[in-house]
């Protein structure tokens, strides 16, 4: 907690943490809300109505990936290089296909460009160095703000040759939600998928029956979605109404 | 409802059975459609399941799940990360405390207070969790004798299993849906008597374990149920993403207690039962073998307990007060409600603004992964920067192993589906 400033902006090191630096990023980040208490329907008195919060921009990551303060990110670099080397022999090279390395609380998540999915999961169980031979599934998550790259689909790969594990994220745009299916090289990623197909409507392009599997077959949207309502009805308690929970004042 | 005959199938979904007899003696087809399930009692909760049946041979199994979605993550986007607990730990009602240390790992994670969550809260968490693993383990066996037949063995796996849960109420308050593992420590101190409580479980499960092992780890009846069935071998476990006691029980030692130990595992001395019979035999003896496991575990926990917090020393994420028993048998706070409501106005504001406002975590996403009792319970948590939960999804095991049923059944008898699911412990 310690590490952010009011906004839950991390604050920037260095040179960086010139006040000229901190608010010329601030203020290119999207904005991911305006006002406050989540008030729509009420006058706001606090004078926070006008608040615009605004979302740290994406992080990027330099190599080296590997901090030697941090045991958890000991492999990252030899990871990444095995990759890249292993990618070589391949139609793609690393920068086309990774979009970007983050590395953040111990952890790498490489961003993988959505065509080259498939060749980079490949690699990853294929490649002995790698040995990647567990996919615990993919999820969703829905950035409405960021636009043009709306749906992230992400999946957390294990090795249990080399006991390293890492994220790999792809993101696709909402008007056009197709990401590579990799279930001929991750069997177990079938019900996975149809899960963030069910929830966030991401399209798995080459997945052997994509229907929905948590929610009735003819079931209207995508639930997960942030657009998505709740759902949920006021309850009278002891005189009062308390609205539904995404009706609720809400702090963030 | 009705039966559904064509050339190629007979379709039995519902109606009387007479009918789909008559109708399968008229017509020529040789294969039938049957749902086992949603409501049938051996099907785990509500699973259903979709077989093709040739005589007694099942040609194809199809599972259908989605009866159990209760839209939890979604939910959790609403509430706080504190209230997050509360919603995890229904996630599976046989393993609350799993779902709840994974979503705090997660959490912590998130916040980067891993290491500042208290030595004392960490060895209640171990605690906890091993013995989560002894009545989850303790419900599988159970529920597996009750679904052939058996019911002593159902009986016994049950009774045993009220022991774990005595102390569970002891010391949550609960049976199940505890909320107790809170982000950043546990809710409450052992209450007294909790050890002395455990080292009476220690005195006795042991002989319980023994009396369990005389029954099934050679009975004849039990070896000709659970031997080759539902074979499942190391690369098909690779394949589906199995983990936990099938993949043990196919011969890879693999558990994440040793291999990526969290919550200080790599302290604590013990082994990981192995076999290689790929059946539902070898993932009995794994799941006995591991309840000894956790009694070892549990007593050295017990000797590891130091008197100290349990909940992580900042006031801005810890919870501010500790409950206590009221003479009505309900928890309250009474010293801190006195000092809120009659010494300090700033700790009345801090406990508003926690209680209702919670605490915000930095930006970002972390995934924390546990060894539950059924494989690999992973959390991935993603933050915004808010009090509430941007994402949070749970990868969850027996989502992931209810893919093995095909694997498992197709070719095999129709009375051994029943003993698959139960082996995969759904």
């Amino acid at each position: 907690m310690s590490n952010e400033n009011h906004e839950g902006k991390p604050t920037l090191n260095g040179d960086q943490n010139l006040p000229a630096h901190a608010g010329e990023e601030r203020l290119s980040a999207p904005v991911a809300r305006e006002g406050m208490f989540g008030a729509k329907t009420t006058g706001d008195t606090s004078g926070y109505g006008r608040l615009l919060v605004r979302r740290p921009a994406a992080q990027d990551s330099e190599r080296p990936f590997t901090d030697p303060d941090d045991p958890r990110t000991a492999r990252f670099d030899e990871i990444a290089d095995t990759l890249e080397e292993s990618l070589r022999e391949g139609p793609v090279d690393f920068g086309a296909a990774i979009e970007r390395v983050v590395v953040d609380r111990g952890e790498l998540t490489l961003h993988v460009r959505r065509e080259h999915l498939p060749e980079v999961a490949r690699r990853l169980r294929d490649d002995p160095a790698l040995r990647f031979e567990l996919c615990l599934g993919v999820t969703g998550v829905h950035y409405p703000q960021d636009s043009g790259r709306e749906l992230h689909a992400v999946y957390w790969m294990r090795s249990i040759t080399h006991n390293t594990e890492m994220r790999l994220e792809v993101s696709c745009p909402d008007a056009d939600p197709h990401i590579p299916s990799i279930v001929d090289t991750y069997p177990t990623n079938d019900w996975h998928e149809r899960e963030a197909y069910d929830f966030f409507g991401i399209v798995f392009d080459g997945h052997p029956s994509l229907t929905r599997i948590e929610m009735p077959d003819d079931w209207h949207g995508h639930p997960q979605r942030k657009d998505y309502p709740l759902g949920g009805i006021p309850v009278e308690y002891r005189g009062a109404t308390i609205p539904p929970p995404d009706e609720r004042r809400s702090y963030t | 409802m009705s039966t559904n005959v064509t050339e190629d199938y007979i379709d039995a979904s519902g109606g009387d059975w007479d009918e789909v007899i008559a109708a399968a003696q008229e017509s020529g087809a040789e294969r039938l459609v049957v749902n086992m399930g949603p409501q049938h009692p051996s099907t785990h909760g509500v699973l259903r399941l979709i077989l093709t049946l040739d005589g007694e041979t099942v040609t194809d199994a199809r599972v259908g799940i989605g009866y159990l979605h209760t839209g939890i993550e979604k939910n959790m986007e609403f509430r706080t990360w504190t209230q997050g607990t509360t919603f995890v730990t229904r996630m599976d009602y046989l393993t609350p405390i799993f779902n709840e240390v994974a979503y705090c790992l997660a959490v912590e994670r998130l916040l980067d207070i891993t290491d500042q969550v208290p030595d004392r809260a960490t060895v209640i968490r171990v605690l906890m969790m091993e013995l989560n693993r002894m009545s989850s383990h303790f419900v599988a066996m159970a529920t597996f004798g009750m679904e052939l037949g058996a019911t002593t063995i159902m009986t016994n796996g049950f009774r045993e299993r009220e022991m774990v849960l005595d102390i569970f109420e002891l010391i949550t308050g609960l049976r199940m849906n505890h909320g107790y593992i809170r982000p950043g420590g546990v809710a409450q101190d052992l209450p007294h008597g909790a050890v002395g409580k455990i080292r009476e479980l220690l005195k006795e499960m042991p002989k319980r374990l023994k009396i369990l092992r005389k029954l099934l780890d050679a009975n004849p009846l039990y070896l000709a149920r659970t031997r080759d069935v539902a074979y499942l071998d190391l690369a098909g476990c690779m394949a589906l993403g199995v983990t936990g006691p099938l993949l043990r029980a196919s011969g890879l030692g693999w558990d994440l207690r040793k291999a990526k130990p969290y919550c200080g595992y790599e302290n604590y001395e013990f082994d990981v039962p192995v076999s290689d019979g790929c059946d539902v035999y070898a993932r009995y003896r794994v799941r006995v073998a591991e309840m000894e496991q956790s009694l070892r575990i549990i007593e050295q926990c017990l000797d590891r307990l130091q008197s100290g917090p349990v909940m992580v020393d900042d006031p801005k994420i810890g919870w501010p007060a500790q409950l206590t028993l009221g003479p009505d048998g309900l928890g309250n706070s009474p010293d801190h409600i006195a000092h809120i409501m009659g010494s300090s106005m700033e700790a009345l504001i801090h406990h508003f603004k926690i209680v209702t406002e919670g605490f915000r975590v930095p930006p970002g996403q972390a995934y924390a992964a546990v060894e539950s009792a059924k494989g690999e319970l992973g959390c991935h948590a993603v933050s915004d920067g808010g009090t509430r939960p941007h994402r949070v999804h749970f990868r969850d095991p027996s989502f992931t192993h209810l893919q093995a049923v095909a694997a498992m059944c197709e070719g095999g008898a129709v009375a051994d589906v029943i003993a698959a699911v139960a082996s995969i412990d759904p």
